[in-house]
């Protein structure tokens, strides 16, 4: 996936996009790009992105590495806020309010838009810590009882209760990478979050694990927003219904999952959905 | 790669083969070398322990005299000790009480002691009472006054008491001092000598452990028991106000620096600052002290509480560095994993970095406690090298400190009794230094396994 750096010349696109942000949707939207930039330093990573993002849907976003889906990724729940030296343009709405604004709290707002990262890191604690850490700093449980069935209740959806509800006291850690991956989601759960957002989070995992969370991501998007960063373009095809193409920190083209990967627009979307990018 | 032809092949595998050679030779050199180094390392240590012990440990053993100490009422003259029932006030008792022992403490009281060493001297052996009062330790007749004070019915009794040998019986009964010199080298007199061999064949002197090294205070005018209880007990104030006051400050100050500072001007000068002060010579801290805590802030000389503060500032460096070394070497992905959650910048740090690094920072924290115990230098510019013969009940105390202590006995110039002294300080010291390590090791070990 590497290959793209120099293999392939590519010319600076300028044109932030040729398309319509909301070009096929059929769905309410729920989070609202417009010309986001992203300067790390001096290094400019994201040119101008704009993207809506509907309700209950998978959106996945790909792209060769390096070109700024996750970064875009990390905008919408502020997380860039804790890369030093990075600034970030334009604007983001979730549910029309700016997520940028200076009055909105980032601890509310990452309530809100949960994530789940590339590698599964669930915390050193036990798998029942693990996911109650969520609900009891934002004071979501009124009583122990009330915690534990908020605890229960994520486990299921996350589809890992049946396998750990022997060892909800055991350290996360012990358990095995998809588990752990199942955990992580889990917990991001726990917070009843609207959008979930999630960075490539199978790329450590083997293709059984892979399948698991695919099928869970595909359940969990009838109640959840979400957003999936990934490399893997059969995998944005099984469980998306949108995606977006990213490259050298533009974005190229979007649409319905399906005509992204029939129909490519693009040049450079066709050339890496045939593999001869990226 | 089908171009490559077998004599090309084989004349490269040649090459690598005769290069080989060479690179096995600086591989067992540099394990030689390694071997060597640890070997000379390991041979010191060794050589530091055994002649330590060797010297140290005999300080172990004390030689003790068990004598039949009469009472005698033609010494002892005085009125029968006043009971609180005679006064009318509580204050009057305890005037009259003060008077009585203040009499107590004017009689004779090397009369008994002497008479008690000539009733266990063969009979008619000739000796003068100097020469006699030179066996046990100069603190007997207070030993005697004591029990007499504590029980007035001894009076006209005979009791079987064990008093201490002096620091130069003991040195003749460990053969400590050369037999063979002259009258005029010897410390004692020919007549008390060959009492004291008399006295070891009877069994009225005998060896035994030294106790009083852990229960007794310094001493000077009765160096035989002399202790380490005044200087331990200095040393453990200052420990708990290094422990109460740099662990606090320090790990805090890392904290802030690690997670919360902004990188600016302010903050580099800052950490450039602490690192310099981890090399500052451990004396500059005791002139600091000395200065600012004794001379402007008026606290008193010699005090633990001094110290302990010098202490501090001294190890405030080390586990801040020790801190944030510490603080650094926590993953990303746990501090994203907890932002990620909604926690806070405090929560992350407090509930998910504090509890992954606490076993480094513990370790740290009893390392350099354990460093600034073993530190002298400072000590010695606040006044912690005066002689002191009390413990302290306080931080505001007089005290001294193991390691000043071991520096004044190794000043004392009764050379051949308090150099095993010296060497047994040491041993003592060391021990408590080995206790901290192990304990450090060990909750490494343990909150490591839990966590």
């Amino acid at each position: 996936m590497d290959l793209m750096s120099g293999k392939v010349k590519m010319t600076q696109q300028t044109v932030t996009t040729s398309m319509n942000p909301s070009e096929g949707l059929d769905r309410p939207i729920r989070l609202t790009a417009r010309d986001v930039t992203v300067h790390y330093g001096a290094k400019q990573a994201l040119f101008g992105i704009s993207i809506d993002i509907p309700d209950r849907a998978v959106t996945a976003f790909i792209g060769p590495s390096g070109c700024g889906k996750s970064t875009f990724l990390r905008c919408i729940n502020r997380m860039n806020d804790t890369i030093e030296g990075a600034r970030v343009g334009g604007t983001i709405r979730l549910d029309g309010q700016d997520i940028y604004a200076p009055d909105l709290d980032v601890v509310e707002l990452r309530a809100r838009v949960g994530m789940v990262f590339q590698k599964p890191n669930p915390f050193p604690k036990s798998i029942y810590d693990n996911v109650a850490y969520g609900p009891r700093i934002h004071g979501l449980a009124r009583n122990k009882a009330d915690l534990d069935e908020i605890v229960i209740s994520s486990l299921r959806k996350a589809g890992l209760f049946e396998e750990v509800k022997d060892r909800l006291n055991e350290p996360g850690t012990g358990l095995s990478g998809g588990q752990q991956q199942r955990l992580c989601i889990a917990r991001a759960i726990a917070v009843g979050p609207e959008v979930i957002l999630m960075d490539e989070p199978c790329s450590a995992l083997d293709p059984i694990a892979t399948a698991i969370i695919e099928e869970l991501i595909d359940e969990l998007r009838e109640n959840y927003t979400i957003v999936i960063v990934t490399h893997s373009m059969q995998q944005a095809a099984r469980v998306s219904q949108r995606t977006a193409f990213f490259h050298l920190g533009n974005l190229i083209e979007q649409g319905k999952t399906e005509d992204i990967f029939t129909n490519p627009v693009n040049k450079q979307t066709q050339d890496y959905i045939m593999g001869r990018i990226g | 790669m089908a171009d490559l032809t077998a004599s090309d092949s084989a004349a490269r595998r040649q090459r690598v083969r005769a290069g080989l050679k060479r690179r096995h030779l600086g591989e067992q050199l540099f394990r030689g070398f390694g071997l060597l180094a640890i070997a000379v390392a390991l041979g010191f240590v060794a050589l530091l322990f055994i002649d330590i012990g060797r010297k140290g440990i005999p300080a172990f053993v004390q030689t003790n005299l068990h004598l039949a100490v009469t009472f005698d009422p033609a010494v002892i003259k005085l009125d029968p000790k006043p009971e609180p029932s005679q006064f009318a006030s509580e204050a009057e008792y305890r005037a009259a009480s003060l008077a009585w022992q203040r009499d107590a403490a004017l009689l004779n009281w090397n009369k008994i002691v002497e008479a008690a060493l000539r009733q266990a001297a063969p009979a008619g052996f000739d000796i003068d009472a100097r020469a006699l009062l030179r066996i046990p330790e100069t603190n007997a007749r207070h030993q005697l006054r004591e029990m007499f004070v504590a029980n007035p019915d001894l009076l006209g009794q005979t009791v079987e008491v064990d008093l201490l040998g002096s620091a130069d019986t003991d040195n003749w009964v460990k053969g400590n001092i050369d037999r063979s010199l002259g009258d005029a080298q010897q410390q004692l007199a020919p007549e008390a000598r060959a009492l004291i061999d008399q006295f070891q064949q009877e069994g009225i002197i005998s060896t035994g452990f030294a106790w009083s090294i852990f229960t007794n205070v310094d001493s000077r005018s009765a160096p035989a028991s002399a202790g380490l209880l005044g200087a331990f007990m200095g040393t453990l104030w200052m420990m708990l106000i290094v422990i109460v006051l740099a662990v606090p400050i320090g790990v805090a100050a890392a904290i802030y620096l690690e997670e919360f500072a902004p990188k600016s001007r302010l903050t580099d000068l800052i950490e450039v600052n602490i690192n310099n002060l981890a090399a500052v010579p451990s004396i500059v801290f005791g002139l600091l002290g000395a200065a600012v805590f004794v001379n402007w802030a008026h606290l008193p000389l010699s005090a633990p509480l001094v110290g302990g503060l010098v202490l501090t500032l001294m190890t405030l460096p080390t586990i801040i560095i020790a801190t944030r070394g510490a603080l650094l070497g926590v993953s990303p992905a746990l501090r994203q994993a907890a932002l990620g959650m909604g926690a806070s910048k405090t929560q992350m740090v407090f509930h998910h970095v504090l509890p992954v690094t606490f076993p480094s920072i513990l370790t740290a924290t009893i390392l350099g406690v354990a460093h600034a115990l073993g530190e002298t230098a400072p000590l010695l510019l606040i006044g912690m090298k005066a002689f002191v013969a009390s413990v302290p009940a306080t931080p505001l105390d007089q005290a001294t400190a193991l390691p000043v202590q071991i520096y004044l006995w190794q000043g004392n110039e009764n050379r051949n009794f308090f150099e095993p002294r010296t060497a047994a300080a040491i041993i003592v010291l060391l021990a408590v230094m080995i206790i901290l390590n192990g304990a450090a090791i060990y909750l490494r070990s343990r909150l490591e396994k839990r966590a």
